[in-house]
This record gives C-alpha cells, sequence and structure tokens, in this order.
C-alpha cells in the first residue's frame, strides 16, 4: 500500500514535472527569440582592453572604450550628416575661471551609478584622473598612462569641490582641454577596491596590478553596455545597461558580442557565413559579392587624413611652397578613389573639408590641374630634363594606412608628370611609426623627406597643433619635418588661448586655413571607415567619426 | 635505458639557455619600439622616458636579460605590455588552443598517412600507389592557409555547414558547439603531416619489402596478413619519429592557419605580440615553443630508445 501510495504520488509529480516541462519548452523558444543579439568582427587581433583606458587606437574606444564606460565630455554621434562635435557626458556643464585660466570647474551629472550599483561622485573623478597623473596614488597604473595622458597632455590634477564639482587645473591656460578629456573613460573606483582587497600578498604595487588585471575580466563603468563575459582574444559579450542614465541611448539590442577578426578575408566569410552581423573592414575585393547576396555596406569621411608630411630642414627639396602646392595639384584623387580604392575614400584638400567648423577661408584650392602644377615646378627650376629627387618614407600596412604601397605607387607615376622623381622608402609598420617620433634629421629618416603615416583629426591637438607648432618638433611630438612657421605658432596659442566655443572655433579654422594655403602637408585622402553588415540590421547612424553609437542598432532575431 | 634517459635530459640544460638567450637577443634587435602598445607616437619624451623606467627597458641589455631568464626559472614569465595579463597565462592558453588543433591535425594526418603510405608501398607501381602518392604529393604542396579559404569558402559561405572563424563561444569542450569549429582548420592543417608521412611509410614499406626477412617469413609459410604486421612493426619507429617532429611543427602553431581561422592559439599570439612589439609576450611564447619542441624530441629519442633496443645501445 505505501508502495502504492508512493507510485500515486510520483505519478502526479512526473505528470505535473512533464507539464512543467512542457510548458517551459514551449516557452523556452519565444524566450529566446525575445533575446537579440549583435555580433560584431572587429579588425583587432586581440579584445581592446577592457580596464577604462583601452589599447588599440580608437576601435579600441569604439569597442571598449565608448560602450562600458563614459567620459565626462562625450562625443555627438548622433548624425551622419555633421561633424561629429562634443556633448555633455558625466559632466554636465564646464567652465574655466574668469581670473585663472588655468583652472576649470566641471559640474557632474547627480544620480549616476556605476554597473556594479556605486555612486558616481566627484571622488570618483579625482580617482580616475589620479589612475594615470599621480605615481604616488594606490591605483596608478603605468600601462593606462600612456594612452590616456599623452592625450590630455596639459592636465596636472583634479580636485573636489564637493560631491558634483570638480576642478581641473592644467600647466598652461588650454582652451583643448574638453576634448581631451573624451579620453578619460571613468571606471567604478569602488569596483577596483573591492577587488584590489581580493587581491593576495602584502605588496601593494603587485595587488593592485592584480586588481587591475581582475577589473579587465570584470569591469564596471557607466556606459550604456555593461560586461558579461569576457575570454581573452577570444570574445567580449556586453549586455544592455537598462539603468543607463541617458535614456535615450539604453540600448536598444539586448546582448552584443564583439570578436577579433584580424584578416579581412576571414571576416567577410564570417559575415558571408552568418556566423557574424556586422564586419568592421570588408576585404575590398569582396564589396560587390556582398552587396548582391543583400549586406548592407556603411561607410561616411572619417576624422582621418592619408598624408606626405613634409621634411623642412635645411636643405629639403619641400621648403619652396611652388614645390608643395604643385605636388599637392598634380594628384588626381578622383581616379585614385574610383580607380584603386573602389570609392572606399574621400578626396583630401585639406585636414578638414568643406562644412567643418574648424576648415576656415582656404584660398589654395586643392584640386587636379596639372598644368598648373608643371608651370610651379618650372617657376621652381625644374622641368622634364632637370626632375626633382624626392624620397618618402612609408610601410607596406599598417592601422589608418589604408592600402600604402598601391597608394604610393600611384603618387609616385603621377608626380612623375609633374617633374618629381619620387624613391619610396618601405618600412615596417610599427619602424615606422617609432621613426615618425625621431623627426627627418634623425638618421631613421634614411634620405627621406617626407613621411606618409596617416592620423587621426579629432580634436584639435591630434589634427593640428602637434604638426603645425615648432615646440612640437621630436622629441616633443610629431611635427616630424621641423615645421617652423612663426603665424602657425601665433595661431596655435590664440586657439588655445580663447575659451568662448564658437571664437576658439574661429580661431582653429584661421590655424587650419593658413596650413592649407602654406600647402603644410600633401593632402591625399580621408578614410571612409567602411563596415558590412547583415539586412538584418538596423538603425545604423554611421557619423563623420572614429566612433559609432551603438545603442539605436536594432537587430531581427 | 635510466643513463640513456639521463643523458638526454642533461644534453636539454644547454640547449634550454641557448634557446632563452637567442630568443631574447632576437626580439631585442627587431626594430621599432616596444612600448608601442602603450606609448602614442605623440607622447612626450618625459612620458616615454618615465613608461621605459617602469617596463625596466632602461636597463643595460645583459641585466634586461639576467632577470628575464631568472624570473622565467621561477615560471614567472612577465607582464604582456599591451594586455596588462600575466604571459605565462596567456601563453599556456593558447598552448591549449593550439595543442587540441595540433593533436586533431596529427591524428588525422598520422592516420591517414600510414593508411596511404602502407597500400602505396605494399601496392608500389599500381594505380593504388599512383593515387595514394598523388595524394600525398598535393598534401605537401598545396599552400595550407589557401587550402583553408577554399575550405571556407565551400563549407562556411557557400553550404553553411561550419562556422568560418574562431573557436567556439568561449572556453574548450568536446562538445559539437566546440567542435564544429574545429574540423576546418584542423583538416587544413594535417594535409601537410598526412603528405610527409604517407611518402615516409610509402619509402620505408618498399624497402622493407624488399628485404631478405620479409622472403624468410613467407617461406617459413607465415600469411601475408602476418608478414604485413612484420612490415608495420619495422615501419613504426620512423613513422612515429617523422610524426613526432611533425606534431612538434604543429604545436608551434601555424600563424598562417591560426591567422585565417582566428584560432586563438600560439601562431594567432605570435602574430598579434609580433605587430604590438610586446616583448615579454613574444619571448615568453617563443621560449615556451621552444622548450615545446626540444622536449618533444627528448620524448620522441626515449620512445624510440624503448621501440628499438638497438638505438639504447648505440
Amino acid at each position: 500500500m505505501p508502495i502504492l501510495a508512493l507510485s500515486r504520488r510520483s505519478g502526479r509529480q512526473i505528470g505535473a514535472a512533464l507539464l512543467l516541462a512542457t510548458a517551459a519548452a514551449i516557452a523556452a523558444p519565444s524566450i529566446a527569440a525575445a533575446q537579440t543579439t549583435l555580433r560584431i568582427g572587429m579588425t583587432a587581433a586581440d579584445i581592446p582592453r577592457t580596464l577604462g583606458q583601452p589599447d588599440q587606437g580608437f576601435e579600441g574606444n569604439r569597442f571598449t572604450g565608448l560602450t562600458m564606460y563614459d567620459g565626462l565630455v562625450n562625443w555627438d554621434l548622433s548624425s551622419a550628416e555633421k561633424a561629429s562635435t562634443l556633448t555633455p557626458g558625466l559632466a554636465t556643464e564646464w567652465k574655466v575661471d574668469d581670473a585663472d585660466k588655468t583652472k576649470w570647474v566641471f559640474k557632474l551629472r547627480p544620480g549616476v551609478t556605476f554597473h556594479d550599483g556605486s555612486p558616481f561622485t566627484a571622488d570618483a573623478v579625482v580617482w580616475n584622473v589620479n589612475k594615470v597623473l599621480n605615481k604616488e596614488a594606490p591605483q596608478f597604473d603605468a600601462s593606462q598612462v600612456g594612452v590616456t595622458a599623452s592625450r590630455m597632455p596639459t592636465l596636472v590634477s583634479a580636485k573636489k569641490i564637493d560631491d558634483l564639482t570638480v576642478e581641473f587645473t592644467t600647466k598652461e591656460p588650454d582652451s583643448f582641454l574638453p576634448y581631451n578629456l573624451t579620453n578619460l573613460f571613468v571606471v567604478s573606483p569602488a569596483k577596483w577596491q573591492a577587488l584590489y582587497d581580493k587581491a593576495e600578498g602584502a605588496d601593494a604595487k603587485a595587488k593592485a596590478a592584480a586588481a587591475w588585471t581582475a577589473f579587465a575580466a570584470d569591469a564596471s563603468g557607466t556606459g550604456p553596455w555593461k560586461m558579461t563575459k569576457f575570454v581573452p582574444r577570444e570574445r567580449l559579450e556586453l549586455a544592455k545597461n537598462d539603468a543607463y542614465w541617458d535614456k535615450a541611448r539604453v540600448p536598444k539590442t539586448d546582448r552584443m558580442v564583439l570578436l577579433p577578426m584580424p584578416e579581412a578575408n576571414a571576416r567577410t566569410a564570417a559575415l558571408l557565413a552568418g556566423q557574424v552581423d556586422w564586419i568592421e573592414a570588408p576585404a575590398p575585393d569582396a564589396l560587390p559579392q556582398l552587396q548582391s547576396r543583400g549586406f548592407q555596406i556603411y561607410k561616411n569621411e572619417q576624422p582621418h587624413v592619408w598624408p606626405w608630411q613634409f621634411s623642412r630642414v635645411e636643405g629639403s627639396p619641400w621648403n619652396d611652397i611652388r614645390v608643395r602646392k604643385a605636388a599637392n595639384l598634380c594628384i588626381d584623387r578622383e581616379g585614385m578613389k574610383d580607380g584603386l580604392l573602389g570609392g572606399l575614400m574621400v578626396p583630401a584638400t585639406g585636414t578638414f573639408e568643406p562644412g567643418h567648423p574648424w576648415r576656415g577661408d582656404v584660398t589654395f584650392k586643392i584640386k587636379h590641374d596639372v598644368k598648373e602644377a608643371q608651370k610651379l615646378m618650372k617657376e621652381a627650376g625644374y622641368g622634364p630634363d632637370k626632375k626633382l629627387k624626392v624620397k618618402n618614407q612609408t610601410s607596406a600596412s599598417g592601422s589608418g594606412q589604408m592600402m600604402p604601397l598601391p597608394m604610393n605607387e600611384y603618387l609616385q607615376q603621377a608626380l612623375a608628370e609633374c617633374y618629381f622623381d619620387v624613391a619610396l622608402d618601405v618600412v615596417e609598420w610599427n619602424t615606422l611609426f617609432t621613426n615618425w617620433r625621431r623627426g627627418a634629421k634623425d638618421p631613421t629618416a634614411n634620405g627621406s623627406n617626407s613621411i606618409n603615416v596617416t592620423y587621426a583629426a579629432m580634436d584639435p591637438f591630434f589634427a593640428l597643433v602637434r604638426f603645425l607648432q615648432s615646440g612640437m618638433a621630436p622629441p616633443v611630438s610629431n611635427n616630424w619635418g621641423f615645421n617652423n612657421n612663426p603665424e602657425f605658432d601665433t595661431l596655435v596659442k590664440t586657439a588655445r588661448s580663447t575659451f568662448d566655443p564658437a571664437e576658439r572655433d574661429k580661431a582653429l579654422a584661421a590655424l587650419h586655413a593658413a596650413s592649407v594655403n602654406d600647402a603644410a602637408f600633401l593632402y591625399v585622402a580621408h578614410d571612409v571607415g567602411p563596415r558590412a553588415m547583415s539586412p538584418k540590421v538596423k538603425g545604423v547612424i554611421q557619423p563623420k567619426s572614429w566612433f559609432i553609437d551603438f545603442s539605436p542598432i536594432t537587430i531581427t532575431p | 635505458m635510466l643513463l640513456y634517459v639521463l643523458r638526454r635530459i642533461i644534453y636539454v640544460i644547454p640547449i634550454v639557455i641557448s634557446v632563452a638567450l637567442v630568443c631574447f637577443l632576437l626580439v631585442h634587435m627587431t626594430p621599432g619600439d616596444p612600448l608601442v602598445a602603450v606609448l602614442p607616437p605623440d607622447a612626450s619624451q618625459e612620458l616615454a622616458a618615465q613608461l621605459r623606467a617602469a617596463y625596466g627597458f632602461d636597463r643595460p641589455l645583459p641585466v634586461q636579460f639576467a632577470i628575464w631568464f631568472w624570473n622565467a626559472l621561477h615560471g614567472n614569465l612577465g607582464t604582456s605590455i599591451a594586455t596588462g595579463r600575466p604571459v605565462f597565462t596567456e601563453v599556456m592558453r593558447a598552448v591549449g588552443n593550439t595543442f587540441i588543433l595540433a593533436v586533431t591535425a596529427s591524428i588525422i594526418g598520422f592516420v591517414l598517412g600510414v593508411f596511404f603510405g602502407l597500400i602505396a608501398g605494399y601496392f608500389r607501381n599500381t594505380w593504388v600507389d599512383k593515387v595514394a602518392t598523388g595524394i600525398a604529393v598535393t598534401g605537401v604542396s598545396v599552400p595550407h592557409y589557401w587550402l583553408g579559404m577554399v575550405l571556407v569558402i565551400i563549407f562556411s559561405v557557400t553550404l553553411n555547414w561550419l562556422p568560418a572563424v574562431g573557436a567556439g563561444p568561449g572556453g574548450w569542450a568536446w562538445d559539437w558547439e566546440h567542435i564544429r569549429f574545429l574540423i576546418l582548420p584542423a583538416v587544413t592543417m594535417s594535409v601537410i603531416p598526412m603528405g610527409i608521412v604517407t611518402r615516409t611509410v610509402r619509402a620505408l614499406t618498399g624497402d622493407i619489402l624488399s628485404q631478405d626477412f620479409v622472403e624468410a617469413l613467407r617461406s617459413k609459410g607465415l600469411k601475408e596478413r602476418q608478414v604485413f604486421r612484420h612490415i608495420v612493426k619495422n615501419a613504426a619507429p620512423t613513422a612515429i619519429a617523422v610524426m613526432g617532429l611533425q606534431l612538434g611543427y604543429l604545436l608551434g602553431g601555424s600563424i598562417l592557419i591560426e591567422t585565417v581561422f582566428s584560432w586563438p592559439g600560439t601562431g594567432f599570439l605570435l602574430n598579434s605580440a609580433i605587430f604590438q612589439r610586446d616583448l615579454p609576450l613574444l619571448q615568453g611564447t617563443i621560449l615556451v615553443l621552444a622548450l615545446f619542441f626540444v622536449f618533444l624530441n627528448l620524448i620522441v629519442d626515449v620512445a624510440q630508445a624503448a621501440i628499438d633496443p638497438r638505438i639504447k645501445r648505440s
């Protein structure tokens, strides 16, 4: 009898369990279907660093910076038409001190919390500044200093005024500080401290290093995406942050999976095979196939310049402005765009194109005019029988270099028409990058009187100042050619010390116009940041920026 | 036997020191800045000097080597400049992934190679031999990164049967969700060892068949199946030695295959370390791979001695 009773009870239990299982089985697909996941193949060979200050250039900031973190100042990425400008991030407003222009006051956004639930306050801002600027701070991390401190070169310190107010000090008056602060991502001090307390050992430095390593695997910021899974060199999984402070930017997709795929053909194959929904930089040859199979191609002019940077040291042939202008007029950029790059470039007529607030009144119109170029070269003393020998140092590949060898060979051929005899000195990308820092006078220039290193033009310092100001010559920064033009120096000083945004933009426009009118570079191309994606991906706005906002993107399951 | 093993282990010590020295010098001889991953080109000189000191690159090279080698002897290969993670963990994770790929490719290559080699050698100068030899020559000649791309186009892009890249949803497990990521890279990687083993075994089989003892076995009345077993036994030590070396090569990781398939193994790791000039990671990976090779040779030598007593006596 007890056995029978047990059996009956068991039978009921089994029946109930079966019912539940059936219900769960029916419900499960709909629950799974409700979850939307965006899978992206990056060009990076590894997941960019996740601990707050990403490596791997702006691709790093795009995927592991702006997704999980915010800066005090963010980029407005909401438009594909206008140039991307600054917008309040974790700071709601900022102002330079009228009496002392080296002091800035930033008002912080109230009610923001980190992913771990701890509150965002002025203490967190000071802590984050100290992680890269204060060697005595326990959280100081040398590995984050390089990519951060160099992008905010004048910032000295931060001081808490009250819970929602911070004062920044710069070593000289610097109106570019708000731009620079887009590079400082704010991580959770509470989370780091918890990991520090858990770390073993007595040595504070070793504990701090262990805490940062642990933080990278279990990160906490304030951004629209939260880390859910991190497998080094394989994948990073993010989930939407429903509690994000900017309700308009709460992601519309539930999950995002980031996969490193450094090889262009492999990325393209992964997209075609349906393994990912979105790839960065598809193989150019595959674009027609991708489009014919219904995949969408997005591109837009990026704040990026593919130039030849001239040497202006004594004896350089580029010291003659007629020669610099002739080179700029000799290039058929449209031909390069359509014939060589399959439409994946924008012809450059300066660092900034018309419509950009820093374009300015450019009087030297860069176009394809071989006759005018030849005329200028003849005036400078060259001709078909007396060609000007120049040598350009470049690389065979590299981030942002697009197709450096075919593009340089194209220039070599084009410039031959205008009495140039161009030699190319091809070195490995990393070597070229190192040589860039050493300058045209260094033996590493190997007799080159120009160098071909592409550059990002997001903010005034990166786009203009580091190349044009005489004080930025090596070893200080990237004025490789030792440009020494008093007009540029004056305009840089004016721009840096003009704090009204509209007036500062005017000053920067004047600086840019002066540099184009001086033909300071051989301006060739802007990259367009091509990306290909499945037709299931909707709501993509590709701004004129290195970055993109993943929040408005939806994907059909 | 024990003495033989000890002698072989003692030979390994100077090799290990030489390997460490060579790999340290090689990576330091390459041009470029080791801090490129963490120091943008626009960084100030002061900042560059500060970081150089923080990472110990301001010290003389012999001092850097001594510190690195001493730490390496204690199992500490330093910290990756680019990722900040311990090199040992990074390398071992990659070694684990490459091990899965290499062993799978070796098994495929060895089994197919021995099969084709034996039938080609046994049926020498027949159409069977020609087909098997043709497969071997193709396996050795085809560029494997090209073959990888072709397989991806057929099985991933066109048929949608297998994934094109990656190693699965993270963390290895022997289930279909992961194994389907392994098939294409493993098959691609197996063609070269398959070709080499086929050719070796074919030549050995032919050579053994022409020896007097085979005739003696047959004249003693042994069945052909039993004679064949003797041929296999005689061919085994050389085939194992060849496969051991092949496994060593495969464990070294194939930069091309792992890059084509984004397989997170040692080849993929080396590729990324080279491009980022991540010297600690580069040194650590090369050292670990070189040591693998050294120890694999040691194991093969010992295994050969165990199988063939003549080697031990010599």
